[in-house]
């Protein structure tokens, strides 16, 4: 059997005949391999999941202990024998807990890149590169305007502000899952070590976090009822709560937001964003690139974004490269 | 290069106005001369540069880069410098020049050498450097800050008062390397300028009912409002200057007034042009500041005149800090009765306001758009200071909004711009539109007009092209309603292109509360 014919797409997402599952299926389906803990990755509802400790965790965090009919737990780098058909999961460097699913059958390799980028994150373990036939990528941010700066420079930008606006709130939107913690834990690198202060929706994953043996530091829910409060402070809170009502009672608020986005000037004036920092969870251009020329695959898939920028340049390689529709596809978050 | 970057970076996010300030300060706190003294001029358009047109930036986009992946970009980020100077590709570590090293460089680069010069440059640089130079290079920084915000922020970082800057400002030159010594405390201020300098200009903010009934007709003095343009002559023995508002030299446009002037100080006035004993319409003097020089013939047809209402200097001695009813005696004193080139602008006496409206509104068909109205006890006061000068224009209401979009016209306009969107400034810096308006031009002026559009284009959408904020066009309407289709919470009725108003910056347009006052 080829690489190329041991998956296919369906409207529920990538199918593996093989093996009869689903990757990240984008509805509830009999069996299905979730990369990561993300709302368009990880859905409720299925009858077994196979995932990553990490993974099973934040779902069940998330969805409650019923969230699937089964849930089977692998570590990174075990394989699992369906009759023939070889699966391992190995760290895709996302979110915690992210995976890259690696299918063998037959002497043909196939990889599933879920989510990933290549950069340090202190929240997970770093992306690990297999080679393979067919290289499935992610192409969220697959444009050659996307070159995400070194996210520790970006943090010194927060840090700046924060020295120039004393007498005012810092609030970050970020993620709640990954993109939060990973703010959170630059932050201590960089030596902030004064409390951060959390919108309620970041509180349980923040914790979780903690329990996985993330260590973020002295962390505290942002207090109801206050009138400019929290100036000098840094708050955190998802990225669509940055303009609501909540933020009213903080000291008028030097709006930041840590996404990847944030590297095109209208798409952070369209949000309203003052200090936009271009921290993102995926892979930049030269990262989805690199990794391309770095493993040579037979042929690679792109999915999950602009498939036509990163397929064009596969072409000018010589790379084979096709562009694969997936139904559902979300690229809303980084 | 990369510190002046930061700090255009850092001024584009931020809307508030005193979050702007304290950027610029922090800035001019941070860097050395000369480099922030270039920095300055680059933010009160005080920089003579060499506009690169936008094709350059596309040639090297085209030689760099992959033209489909340049493609797919630039139709994602909408901006050709931001495309490019995320797009172009890193030579490695860069050394870029400081601020006023680049600027020099730029400036003895002829047009044959530019591309190449360009390109060294933005090898130099990184993302942040790259999009500051091209929006340099294409003289649209667009981050938000007037002229005057720049100043105050000076005034701000050493703790100096506004007025004084602004009275400095006019005759210092980039880069501003003894103003700032002497705003830091190291230096001697620097001298007053000297008789012919130019000096900053006090405007009215316009009236509405609701202000107008508030106000006493016995602390004003009542003054037409002649329709023509606002000039300042400064004259000190040989030394003789006729400035406009902001301060561009127009003397050479206007020798006959010049050549005639033989007061000594600095008078504010009207700058009108004459047919026979009558002012010519608006239009005539427009001609004349068409023209560098103008001929003997069109000098001898419509000669110019200043109307004057105001002395700011008489002699050396500085009568601004005085009251205005003692300013105009003093000028009414050095007129007499009448000098070359120079008349009195009369007041006007009046009973009470609606003794005023009716005369106002007998000027129909005149040189007068409606009357200024100026406290009595007002000292001169550079900028547009609230409550003291008010302007009462006649109807239709008028309102100077800034060109914002243009589109082609139809039929036998179909390849030129005729179809005009224009806003007005609202919270902080920023333009809404307003309204729109297609009629009113000769071919003429529809050609200037055009001419202006294209060279002024920063994106293009369809038959639809965006400028940069630059030309000011007087609006005339006939009253405004509330709307919801519009940005601006506004809409004006019959909305008309009154005349463009090449003299007049695009920063002093009116603002949306202006008109939003007019709803009541």
């Amino acid at each position: 059997m080829s690489a190329t014919t041991l998956l296919r797409p369906t409207p529920s997402g990538l199918y593996c005949a093989a093996g009869d599952f689903h990757v990240d299926p984008t509805r509830a389906v009999a069996r299905a391999v979730i990369t990561h803990g993300h709302g368009d990755h990880a859905r409720a509802g299925h009858g077994a999941v196979l995932t990553t400790r990490e993974t099973a965790a934040i779902m069940r965090s998330r969805y409650g202990d019923g969230c699937a009919g089964r849930i089977d737990e692998t570590p990174y780098g075990q394989v699992v024998d369906l009759g023939g058909l070889r699966l391992r999961l190995v760290p895709a460097g996302h979110v915690l807990g992210s995976a890259q699913l690696v299918v063998e059958q037959g002497g043909a390799r196939v990889v599933v890149s879920g989510d990933y980028k290549r950069r340090p994150d202190p929240t997970c373990l770093p992306f690990e590169p297999v080679s393979c036939d067919l290289f499935i990528t992610e192409a969220t941010f697959a444009l050659p305007v996307f070159r995400h700066p070194p996210a520790a420079d970006e943090i010194a930008r927060l840090l700046a502000s924060v020295r120039r606006f004393p007498e005012r709130c810092h609030l970050v939107g970020a993620y709640a899952l990954g993109k939060a913690q990973r703010v959170i834990a630059l932050l201590r690198q960089a030596g902030w070590s004064r409390p951060i202060y959390l919108h309620g929706a970041l509180l349980a994953l923040c914790a979780l976090y903690e329990q996985l043996g993330v260590a973020l530091g002295p962390l505290l829910p942002v207090p109801e009822g206050l009138k400019n409060a929290l100036a000098g402070e840094i708050v955190l809170c998802p990225p669509g709560a940055l303009n609501d009502r909540w933020s009213r009672g903080l000291a008028d608020p030097v709006t930041a937001a840590a996404s990847g986005w944030m590297r095109v000037r209208a798409r952070a004036r369209q949000r309203g964003v003052e200090l936009p920092l271009i921290i993102s969870d995926h892979a930049d251009w030269d990262e989805l690139t690199g990794t391309i020329a770095e493993l040579a695959p037979g042929a690679v898939w792109v999915t999950h974004g602009r498939d036509d920028a990163l397929v064009h340049w596969c072409g000018t390689r010589g790379q084979p490269a096709q562009a694969l529709a997936l139904a559902g596809d979300d690229d809303d978050h980084d | 290069m990369q510190r002046f970057a930061a700090l255009l970076d850092d001024l584009t996010y931020h809307d508030q106005r005193n979050g702007k300030l304290r950027l610029i300060a922090d800035y001019l706190r941070t860097t050395p001369d000369p480099d922030r003294g270039w920095a300055l001029a680059a933010l009160t358009d005080g920089l003579d540069m060499p506009h690169a047109q936008p094709a350059l930036i596309r040639s090297l986009a085209a030689e760099r880069l992959d033209p489909v992946l340049f493609a797919l970009s630039y139709d994602y980020v909408g901006d050709l410098a931001e495309t490019v100077a995320l797009l172009w590709p890193v030579a490695g570590p860069g050394h870029p020049p400081p601020l006023g090293e680049l600027i020099a460089t730029l400036g003895r680069t002829g047009k044959a050498a530019m591309p190449g010069v360009v390109a060294g440059l933005l090898d130099q640089l990184d993302t942040t450097g790259r999009w500051a130079l091209l929006k340099l290079l294409t003289g649209t920084l667009r981050v938000g800050v007037s002229g005057r915000l720049a100043r105050l922020a000076v005034a701000q970082f050493g703790a100096v008062d506004p007025a004084a800057i602004e009275d400095l400002w006019p005759s210092a030159t980039a880069p501003f390397t003894a103003l700032l010594a002497w705003v830091e405390g190291r230096g001697p201020r620097p001298a007053n300028p000297g008789g012919s300098a130019f000096r900053p200009v006090m405007l009215a903010h316009a009236l509405d009912e609701a202000t107008r009934a508030t106000l006493v007709p016995g602390d004003f003095c009542a003054e037409w409002k002649w329709d023509g343009i606002r000039v300042q002559a400064a004259v000190s023995g040989p030394a003789r200057r006729l400035y406009s508002r902001n301060g561009e030299d127009l003397s050479a446009a206007f020798p006959d007034l010049v050549g005639a002037l033989d007061f000594e100080g600095v008078v504010d006035g009207e700058l009108l042009v004459l047919a026979g004993p009558a002012v010519a319409p608006f239009a005539d003097l427009q001609k004349r500041l068409n023209r560098k020089t103008p001929g003997a013939k069109l000098m001898r047809e419509r000669p110019a005149r200043l109307r004057a209402y105001d002395l700011l200097f008489d002699g050396p001695e500085d009568l601004r800090p005085l009251p205005f009813s003692h300013r105009r005696q003093r000028l009414e004193a050095m007129i007499g009765s009448g000098r070359p080139g120079l008349d009195l602008s009369p007041l006007i006496a009046f009973a009470d306001w609606d003794d005023l409206a009716r005369r106002r509104a007998d000027t129909t068909g005149t040189a007068i758009e409606g009357v200024m109205l100026k406290r009595r006890d007002s000292p001169y006061l550079a900028g547009r200071p609230r409550g003291l000068w008010w302007k009462w224009k006649r109807d239709p209401h008028l309102v100077d909004a800034v060109l914002m979009y243009a589109q082609r016209g139809h039929g036998k306009r179909s390849s030129d711009y005729a179809d005009f969107t224009f806003g007005v400034w609202a919270d902080g810096d920023r333009l809404v539109p307003v309204g729109k308006a297609c009629l009113g031009f000769t071919d003429a002026a529809l050609e200037h007009l055009d001419r202006w559009v294209r060279g002024h284009l920063v994106k293009r959408y369809g038959p639809v092209a965006e400028v940069s904020a630059g030309l000011v066009l007087e609006i005339a309407f006939e009253g405004l309603q509330h709307s919801t289709r519009h940005r601006s919470g506004i809409a004006l009725r019959f909305p008309r292109i009154h005349r463009i108003r090449w003299d007049k910056p695009a920063a002093e347009a009116d603002r949306l509360d202006a008109l939003l006052a007019l709803l009541g």
